[in-house]
């Protein structure tokens, strides 16, 4: 988690703005409250997990059962109907996605930074105009198309959407690492004699990485929790994890546990995903206007 | 930086054959640019002129050789379809409610956390949680787990005060739904203007305190004025983002009872692929772009404003 690090700056600051004038038991009650706040928020979580490790008669009790004897029975419970293949075409969709987008909005977002073009601007709010368009309009087409072209149910009809989907944000948070590249540095490659490619390689690549890491999660992030596209255009063949959690809507019954096991396994890896990007979140998200 | 970075291009009046700023060298910096912004109009943009071109059809899937030109005949039915209205209204107010609520709620979260305290890294992970969990897993969460009459954790906690069994989702659904959503949004909301609390000027802060200005007076004058910028941008950015709310409402109420708790997304998807009436739902789906349009515009203004404001400083 790259969260204690990157606090640690910011929080210094703080503290030296707060005089020492403030009662010390106001600023304990404070603390104490943050974390009543943090942990009552993140108990629905917290509870998803424990009760996916309960047997079913342990998640059906008044009161709650907050101790138990855990079990992995229901993680078993939710292979066997056959979470496996959802959880690779979520896999697959989610990877391949992901390095389309870095290849189309890297280079993308290198020509409206470095090396700027004429109406730059233009660009770039086309980009972010599409992604204030409602998907939902689109939906009827797109579905006709697929339906036209024999793409239905097949995961790469939702690797190009998923593709569409993350590219206004990747370039311009992209276009924001970009613009920290100091422009002195580049040009004193090139005096020295190196090419493109190799300022490219040897200066530009270093500073932006980090950020490429960053765009990259974020775009795993929405990729993994799409839900639209993937419950109209596939099927059996190329459906994503949160399709098998459809499953559990319509079926009644005494099904608490699994249901836990199987909503853990498909948020465990963008929960991990956006810990570890999380202090880049809010630049994705916003389009890069907040840092 | 986009103004200035514009600026060596116009200085060049006159473009050289070779070189730089020649129409060559223009094409060679525009190339890496292309393969994103074709592929991004293809995928994106060409579904949208078919929306129109279907709006104004009759097209029902299972009525093979139903389709005709109707002209704006889709449209008329969608203004006077009161079901429409009344999702409508529900989209406004399930939107307006939880950008509402998320935003107060994060406001207070992002107080919480901007002081030093033991532990405050690991409760800033806790808090954006609720963000990142995929949407279906939540709303399944709190479909079953937490809001289950008889074995849920809402009517547990609640039980003291008297809830009894009550069935949220069935007796509330677009407030259910709306909980939901705020549990989801309000890390956002909490991100977005703890990211603003953090970038005041150290110095007028300084400044106010040093007048004599007390806690409650540094906030009001110097700390509210400051995150006007990020407040409003978590209206736009909440809004543009839960406007097209679908996965909640698709497994928690699947719109009902009725169309209680249906928004236009959810609405559209049921008349498309339920309904099978292509022309029907394109014309609400253009509807539902150009009110969207509408929204974005502020959107749009805002950003550039951040973006224009941002690099001043």
């Amino acid at each position: 988690m790259a969260a204690p690090t990157a606090e640690r700056a910011p929080a210094a600051r703080t503290e030296e703005l707060a005089p020492a004038k403030k009662g010390k038991v106001g600023s304990s009650l404070l603390t104490v409250l943050a974390w009543i706040v943090g942990i009552g928020f993140f108990f629905p979580i917290l509870w998803m997990v424990l009760t996916a490790f309960k047997q079913e008669a342990d998640a059906y009790t008044s009161p709650p059962k907050l101790f138990f004897t855990p079990t992995l029975e229901q993680f078993r419970t939710v292979f066997d109907a056959g979470i496996g293949p959802y959880l690779l075409n979520s896999l697959f969709a989610t990877v391949v996605s992901t390095i389309l987008v870095l290849a189309l909005a890297t280079p993308a977002a290198f020509a409206v930074s470095l090396r700027p073009v004429k109406k730059v601007q233009d660009v770039l709010f086309f980009f972010i105009s599409t992604k204030m368009l409602p998907v939902v309009a689109a939906i009827v087409p797109i579905y006709v198309v697929v339906n036209n072209v024999g793409m239905l149910d097949n995961i790469w009809t939702l690797i190009i959407l998923y593709t569409a989907m993350n590219l206004p944000i990747a370039v311009w948070m992209m276009r924001s690492f970009f613009q920290e590249v100091p422009k002195e540095l580049l040009e004193a490659a090139s005096m020295d004699g190196a090419s493109l490619a190799r300022s490219l390689r040897e200066v530009v690549l270093p500073v932006i990485s980090p950020g490429m890491a960053a765009t990259a999660l974020i775009c795993v992030i929405f990729a993994w929790n799409e839900f639209f596209f993937a419950v109209n255009l596939t099927a059996a063949r190329a459906a994503t994890v949160p399709v098998f959690l459809v499953g559990f809507i319509t079926s009644e019954g005494l099904y608490f546990a699994k249901l836990c096991a199987a909503a853990t396994l498909a948020a465990l890896p963008v929960v991990i995903a956006g810990w570890i990007a999380q202090n880049k979140l809010v630049q994705g998200l916003s389009f890069g206007a907040v840092k | 930086m986009t103004v200035t970075a514009e600026r060596p291009a116009e200085l060049t009046p006159r473009r050289p054959d070779r070189g730089p700023g020649s129409r060559a060298d223009g094409w060679i910096r525009r190339a890496p640019l292309l393969p994103a912004l074709v592929f991004t109009i293809i995928v994106t943009q060409l579904p949208f002129l078919f929306t129109i071109y279907y709006s104004l059809q009759s097209w029902n899937l299972v009525r093979p050789g139903s389709r005709q030109f109707v002209g704006v005949d889709n449209y008329i039915l969608v203004f006077t379809d009161s079901q429409f209205r009344q999702v409508a209204l529900n989209t406004v107010l399930l939107t307006a409610g939880a950008v509402l609520f998320s935003l107060l709620l994060g406001l207070l979260f992002a107080l919480l956390l901007d002081r030093a305290f033991f532990g405050r890294g690991f409760i800033r992970t806790l808090l954006i949680t609720p963000f990142l969990i995929t949407p279906v897993a939540a709303a399944l969460l709190w479909k079953t787990v937490l809001f289950d009459p008889t074995y849920g954790l809402i009517n547990f906690v609640l039980s003291p005060f008297g809830a009894g069994d009550t069935d949220w989702i069935s007796t509330f659904p677009l407030t259910s739904v709306m909980i939901a959503l705020v549990w989801q949004w309000t890390p956002f909301m909490m991100l977005l203007i703890l990211a603003g609390l953090q970038s005041q000027p150290h110095d007028v802060l300084e400044a106010a305190r040093v007048d004599g200005a007390n806690t409650w007076g540094v906030f009001r004058e110097v700390t509210i004025p400051h995150l006007r910028r990020f407040i409003e941008l978590g209206i736009v950015l909440g809004a543009i983002y839960l406007i097209n709310t679908f996965d909640a409402i698709y497994m928690m109420t699947q719109g009902g009872p009725g169309t209680a708790s249906a928004n236009l997304p959810f609405y559209i998807y049921q008349r498309a692929f339920l309904g099978f009436d292509i022309g029907q739902s394109a014309a609400m789906g253009v509807v539902v772009v150009v009110a969207t349009i509408i929204v974005a515009t502020f959107a749009l203004r805002l950003i550039f404003r951040s973006f224009s404001g941002g690099e001043e400083t």
